[in-house]
C-alpha cells in the first residue's frame, strides 16, 4: 500500500513534468542552439524580427490554410462527389488554380510589380512576369478544360 | 521516445478546430505526413548544407568587410578556406540552394497543411514537455516559414525583411534546424512504424475508388467524421509533385543558362541581356551601384598598395602587362549564374609582384569606385590570389568590358560567388599572411 502511494506520487509528477524523459533531453539540446542564436537572430530590429518569425506562422495557419480551406469547401459544396459515386469536375478546378496560385504565391514582388529597384540594378524588364504568370494560368485552365471534356467524351462513347 | 499520447476524450474542448470532428479531409494522416516529412528531411538537409557552403564562401572570417555576421561565435566554428577548384563550385551548390528552396515550397505548404489540426490540439499544455515541445513547434514552423519567405523575397530583390538578410537568414538558419533536428528526432519512430505499416507502393497503387481513411491512433491526425474522398492520396502527393516540378522546370534555367535561360519564366534572371560580347547576367548596373562617369573615366588609376610601397597605374599601363585569359562564370548568391565567360587580364598574383616580390602568400583587399553596395570593398584569401585564373580583367568575350560589367577593370575569380569579383576597382592592397 505504501509503495503504491509513493508510485502514484512519483507517476504524477512524472505526468506533470514529462511522461517521456528521453523528450526533455532532445528538447533541452535543441533550445541550447536556439539560446545562442536567437539573440542574433533578433539583432537590432528585434521588435520586427520576431514579428516577421512568428508572424509567419500565423499567416500562414490563421490567414493563408483558413484561407484556401474555405475556398476548396466551397468548391465541394457546388461540385463534390457524393460517397460511392463518380469523381466529379472539381479535380479539374484545383489542379490549374493550384499551380498558377502557387507560382503567384513564390513570386508574386515581380508579377505584381512591387521590385521598384529591380530594372535599375538588374537592367532587365520587370513588366514582363505578369504577361507571362497571366499566359501561363491561361495554358493551365484550356488544358484542364480540353483535358476534362476529354475524359466526358471518353466516358460517353464507352457506354 | 516519442512523447505522444492517446487523445483524451474531446468533449470538454470548446466547439470549432480543437474538437477533431472539425477536419474533414479523408486524406490526412499520419502516412501521408510521414511521406511529405521524409521528402522535406531530405531536402532541408542539402539546403542546410549548400547554405553553409554558401556562407563559408564569403570567407567571413578573413576579413571585417566579408563579414556581414559579426557575432557569429561558435556557429562560425566549421569554416575552412573557400577553395578555387573546381572553378564552377560556387555555381553548383548555390545554384541547388535556391532552386532546391523554391522547388519545395509546395512540399513545405502541403506538410503544413497535413498537421494544421495539431495546432488546435486540446488541451493546449498537459505536461511541462508537451508545452516545451510546442514551444519548439512553433519555432520550427515559424522558422521554416521565416527561412522559405526571406531566401524567396532576397532572390527577387524585395528587400522588405527587418534588417539585412545576411544576418536574418543565417542566424535564422540555426534557430531552425535546432528546432528541426529536435522534431525529427521526436518524430522518426512514429514515422517510421507507420511507413513500415503501409508502404509506398501500396499507397501509389491506390486508385480513388479504394482511397479509405487512415485508421485512427494516437498521432491525433486522422479525422473521426471524414468527407467522402474526392482525391486520391497518390493524387495529392502528385499534385504537390507537379507544384515542384512547375517550380522547378520555370526556375532552373536561370542557374543552367545557355538557351535553357529562356525557360525561367518567373526566375528573376530567366531573361536575356541583349547580345554581344557583354551580353551576360549583370549583378548590379553601374547606376544602380553609384559608379559616376568621372570615376572610370581618363582619370582612373589603379592603386596596389603593399605595406609602405605603392604602385599607381593608368589604365594605358594596365593594358601593357603580360596578359592571361581564363574562361570563368559568374554565380551570385541568389541562384543566378553565367556560363563560362572568357576574361582576359592580368594575373592577381602579377600584380603582387609588382609591388615588391612576393616571400609569403598574401591575401588582398579590394576596393571598388561604386559608392553604393555591401561589398564595394571585398577580401581575397592566398590561395584565391595565387591562383593563376585569378586576374584583375579589362576584357571580356574578345571585347572590352562594358560600364554595367565593372569597366574598366575588375576582378574575377574561380569558385567565388559573385559579390567578391569586385567590379571597378581602384585599390588593391596586399597584405602577407601570417
Amino acid at each position: 500500500m505504501t509503495n503504491d502511494t509513493a508510485t502514484s506520487r512519483g507517476g504524477r509528477v512524472r505526468a506533470v513534468i514529462d511522461p517521456s524523459p528521453a523528450r526533455l533531453v532532445v528538447l533541452a539540446l535543441s533550445f541550447g542552439v536556439v539560446l545562442y542564436a536567437g539573440p542574433r537572430l533578433l539583432g537590432d530590429d528585434a521588435l520586427g524580427t520576431a514579428v516577421w518569425f512568428l508572424g509567419a506562422a500565423v499567416v500562414h495557419d490563421l490567414v493563408l490554410l483558413p484561407g484556401y480551406t474555405l475556398a476548396d469547401r466551397g468548391l465541394r459544396a457546388l461540385g463534390g462527389r457524393r460517397a460511392g459515386g463518380p469523381p466529379t469536375w472539381i479535380n479539374f478546378v484545383r489542379v490549374p488554380v493550384f499551380l498558377s496560385g502557387l507560382l503567384l504565391l513564390v513570386w508574386f514582388p515581380l508579377i505584381l510589380r512591387r521590385v521598384d529597384h529591380y530594372e535599375t540594378t538588374t537592367g532587365l524588364s520587370g513588366d514582363v512576369y505578369l504577361g507571362r504568370w497571366l499566359v501561363v494560368t491561361a495554358v493551365l485552365v484550356v488544358a484542364s478544360a480540353l483535358w476534362f471534356a476529354a475524359t466526358r467524351w471518353y466516358r460517353r462513347a464507352r457506354r | 521516445m516519442n512523447g505522444t499520447h492517446t487523445e483524451p476524450p474531446t468533449s470538454n474542448a470548446p466547439p470549432g478546430p480543437t474538437r477533431p470532428e472539425f477536419w474533414r479531409s479523408p486524406l490526412r494522416g499520419p502516412w501521408l505526413t510521414s511521406v511529405l516529412g521524409l521528402v522535406l528531411l531530405v531536402g532541408i538537409a542539402v539546403l542546410f548544407a549548400t547554405g553553409l557552403l554558401s556562407y563559408a564562401a564569403y570567407n567571413p572570417d578573413l576579413a571585417e568587410v566579408n563579414d556581414k555576421t559579426p557575432d557569429k561565435g561558435l556557429l562560425g566554428h566549421y569554416l575552412f578556406d573557400w577553395p578555387t577548384r573546381p572553378y564552377w563550385l560556387y555555381r553548383l551548390t548555390q545554384g541547388v540552394h535556391v532552386t532546391l528552396g523554391v522547388t519545395l515550397v509546395p512540399v513545405l505548404l502541403a506538410k503544413l497543411w497535413s498537421v494544421i489540426p495539431k495546432l488546435f490540439t486540446w488541451p493546449p499544455v498537459r505536461s511541462l514537455g508537451h508545452a516545451l515541445e510546442r514551444i519548439s513547434l512553433l519555432l520550427l514552423v515559424g522558422g521554416a516559414l521565416f527561412e522559405f519567405v526571406t531566401g524567396v523575397f532576397n532572390v527577387q530583390l524585395n528587400y522588405v525583411f527587418p534588417g539585412s538578410f545576411y544576418p536574418l537568414h543565417f542566424y535564422g538558419a540555426w534557430v531552425f534546424i535546432a528546432a528541426f533536428l529536435a522534431h525529427t528526432a521526436l518524430k522518426t519512430p512514429t514515422a517510421w512504424r507507420t511507413l513500415r505499416r503501409r508502404g509506398l507502393r501500396e499507397e501509389l497503387r491506390t486508385p480513388l475508388s479504394e482511397t479509405r481513411p487512415e485508421p485512427a491512433d494516437e498521432t491525433g491526425l486522422v479525422s473521426p467524421r471524414p468527407d467522402p474522398p474526392t482525391m486520391s492520396r497518390r493524387g495529392a502527393l502528385g499534385l504537390v509533385a507537379a507544384g515542384s516540378l512547375t517550380l522547378l522546370g520555370t526556375t532552373v534555367g536561370q542557374s543552367l543558362g545557355g538557351p535553357l535561360r529562356d525557360t525561367a519564366l518567373f526566375a528573376p534572371r530567366g531573361q536575356r541581356v541583349g547580345s554581344g560580347p557583354n551580353g551576360f547576367q549583370v549583378n548590379t548596373t553601374a547606376t544602380a551601384a553609384g559608379v559616376r562617369e568621372s570615376d572610370i573615366g581618363p582619370e582612373w588609376r589603379l592603386t596596389l598598395r603593399r605595406d609602405d610601397q605603392e604602385v599607381v597605374l593608368t589604365l594605358e599601363e594596365l593594358l601593357e602587362l603580360p596578359r592571361h585569359t581564363v574562361e570563368l562564370p559568374i554565380a551570385c548568391v541568389e541562384g543566378w549564374s553565367t556560363s563560362d565567360q572568357r576574361w582576359s587580364g592580368v594575373p592577381l598574383s602579377d600584380l603582387a609582384e609588382l609591388v615588391g616580390p612576393v616571400d609569403r602568400p598574401v591575401d588582398a583587399l579590394v576596393n571598388s569606385v561604386q559608392s553604393s553596395g555591401a561589398f564595394r570593398s571585398a577580401a581575397l584569401r592566398e590561395n584565391q590570389v595565387r591562383d593563376p585564373r585569378s586576374l584583375l580583367a579589362t576584357h571580356v568575350n574578345g571585347a572590352e568590358l562594358s560600364p554595367d560589367h565593372g569597366y574598366p577593370a575588375r576582378v574575377i575569380v574561380p569558385a567565388a560567388p559573385g559579390v567578391l569579383n569586385t567590379k571597378w576597382v581602384t585599390r588593391i592592397t596586399f597584405t602577407e599572411t601570417e
